[in-house]
């Protein structure tokens, strides 16, 4: 199963300081820690949202308006994340203690399941055969 | 703590199990009493943690507890008494110049990891037994896990487990890395178990299932584990780029009734992003170390033709067909020209490929391979010789154990009536 690690946003990262040296090198040998366990699928870090944006789509159909960063509340936004593929939630949740704090306050993390084929259950059959049902037509028709 | 320390407890297993059973190989020069020893310490932490609290460093915990108790262990043994001084002397040694057991775990972790899967992969040992060890010692799963995931009781593989440590003993495996001459060879075993673990999970062989994703998920693991340790052998990457672009196709291979699909009739929309990304960088690792391809590289390579290919008209079979042909040159085999036969036909037209096909029919070795009916009725049915085509679909369908595939066979054999 995979998790995500979702890193919280705080001043600082939203700021866009660059995190102390020492905090990189310790962030690295959790990264080097992680990958030769076998468990690192993906994992970035992410800008301040002062260099995004935010696309709301309508109910209605009405174009989609764009917001630009920075946004206010902090707490709810994430600097970055990290993808294990592990053997439980456990696992996961063992990996995401031993992060090296990065900061010099307390330092929040979530650790959330990414959804696997089998997690859609029957919601996703109607459209993957008819996907199939069209692949296979036009390869038919080859 | 709460009774979730004993799942706690099962992740940090999980994580060190490897690294511990390593390190305290090392000092024992035995792999069986080293998984004894770690096993003990794991007692010993299922007894206090749930009480005291999981230690700020639970690897670090476990290791000088299973040391304490190979040492009592080795003094209670006369037989060992010479052993004991050796480890007696290196432990003062170490003791003197690495007072901190972590970083000196850090620093060794690596070698002692890697001797650990060559010697759990050794050729003194029968490849079931390889698999076996392996998944337990290097990988983490406990006996039940590796009864449930080939199929077979839990009795036989504890057996299987016993066994091969036993032989390790008695062969006086040495604990170590190969090198020269007997490093390539020994890390072809490396690879064919880890790959090996991988195939039962993406094609078991048996059962009603198709797939074994857990199975491919602990093989993925052990063939990432390799690339960082050994990050300059070129066929490690190339494994792991066959693997990783392989596993992207899980959740498009089979449909909601348990249904193989064929690659080509794949939704592609479905397959993994990040592990086709992952599987072209590791191909990217195996070519930059420079040198022709190995068999497993050359493998990762054609899986990457497929993998860069939006829809299946993209693919470029015309190299796919040359990647074989270097493999079949490489490693002769008839599986490899079976299908270097089918990349002929998708890239120079389905007679072609029937010709290539054909020369394979008294190939004594593929006398019970069910593929090579199922790729003739294939070719044949593109010609329009549908009675042929179905009698090899049919044939197909006799000779495959998998009871899906047998399906899907027969299937085919009817659409040709």
């Amino acid at each position: 199963m995979r998790f995500m690690i979702l890193v919280k946003a705080n001043a600082d990262s939203e700021a866009g300081k660059v995190p102390a040296k020492e905090a990189i090198n310790e962030m690295g040998k959790y990264n080097s820690q992680l990958m030769k366990a076998g468990v690192l699928l993906a994992g970035e870090g992410i800008h301040p949202s002062s260099k995004g944006a935010r696309v709301k789509l309508s109910a209605t159909g009405a174009a989609p308006t764009v917001t630009d960063g920075p946004f206010a509340e902090t707490k709810e936004l994430i600097s970055g994340f990290w993808i294990l593929q592990v053997k439980s939630r456990d696992e996961a949740i063992e990996w995401a203690k031993r992060i090296p704090n990065p900061t010099d306050d307390d330092f929040e993390v979530e650790v959330r399941q990414v959804f696997d084929a089998e997690d859609f259950g029957e919601e996703f059959s109607p459209e993957a055969r008819e996907a199939e049902a069209r692949m296979r037509a036009s390869l038919e028709r080859k | 703590m709460t009774g979730d320390a004993y799942g706690a407890i099962d992740a940090i297993w999980r994580i060190e199990s490897a690294r511990l059973i390593a390190g305290l190989a090392r000092m024992v020069r035995d792999v069986g009493l080293a998984e004894d020893l770690a096993q003990d310490a794991l007692v010993a932490a299922l007894e206090q943690w749930p009480r005291s609290g999981v230690p700020d460093n639970p690897g670090a915990w476990l290791m000088a507890t299973a040391r304490r108790r190979a040492i009592d262990r080795i003094r209670r043994d006369v037989r060992l008494e010479r052993k004991y001084a050796e480890i007696g002397r290196e432990r003062e040694a170490e003791e003197a110049t690495t007072p901190d057991l972590t970083a000196e775990m850090a620093d060794e972790v690596g070698d002692d990891l890697l001797s650990l899967v060559f010697t759990t992969c050794h050729p003194v040992l029968s490849t079931e037994a390889r698999v076996a060890l392996t998944l337990r010692l290097v990988g983490g799963l406990t006996t039940p896990e590796i009864a449930r995931a080939f199929l077979v009781p839990e009795a036989t593989v504890a057996q299987r487990i016993v066994r091969a440590k036993r032989t390790l003993t008695a062969a006086r495996v040495p604990f170590e890395v190969p090198s020269g001459g007997e490093l390539d060879e020994r890390l072809g075993s490396v690879l064919e178990v880890v790959y090996l673990v991988f195939n039962e999970g993406y094609s078991a062989t048996s059962g009603d299932d198709w797939m074994r994703p857990a199975l491919c998920d602990d093989a993925l693991r052990l063939g990432r584990i390799l690339a960082e340790l050994a990050p300059g052998e070129p066929e490690v990457h190339g494994l792991v780029a066959l693997m990783e672009i392989q596993a992207s196709r899980t959740a498009a291979r089979v449909d909601r009734a348990g249904q193989p699909i064929l690659l080509l009739d794949q939704d592609r929309s479905r397959w993994n992003r990040i592990l086709i990304t992952r599987g072209l960088a590791a191909l990217r690792r195996a070519e930059e170390l420079g040198g022709p391809l190995g068999p497993y590289g050359l493998q990762g390579a054609i899986a990457a033709c497929h993998g860069r290919a939006r829809t299946p008209e993209e693919t470029d079979w015309e190299r796919i067909a040359a990647l074989y042909d270097a493999l079949a040159q490489l490693v002769p085999s008839p599986v490899v020209e079976l299908n270097r036969a089918v990349a002929v036909a998708m890239a120079f037209g389905p007679q072609e490929g029937l010709d290539l096909v054909d020369g394979l029919a008294d190939e004594p070795t593929l006398a019970a391979y069910h593929l090579l009916p199922a790729v003739r009725g294939d070719l044949l049915s593109k010609l329009d010789r549908r009675p042929e085509a179905r009698a090899e679909f049919e044939r197909a369908a006799s000779m495959t154990h998998n009871a899906r595939e047998q399906e899907v066979l027969l299937a085919r054999a009817a659409e040709c009536a």
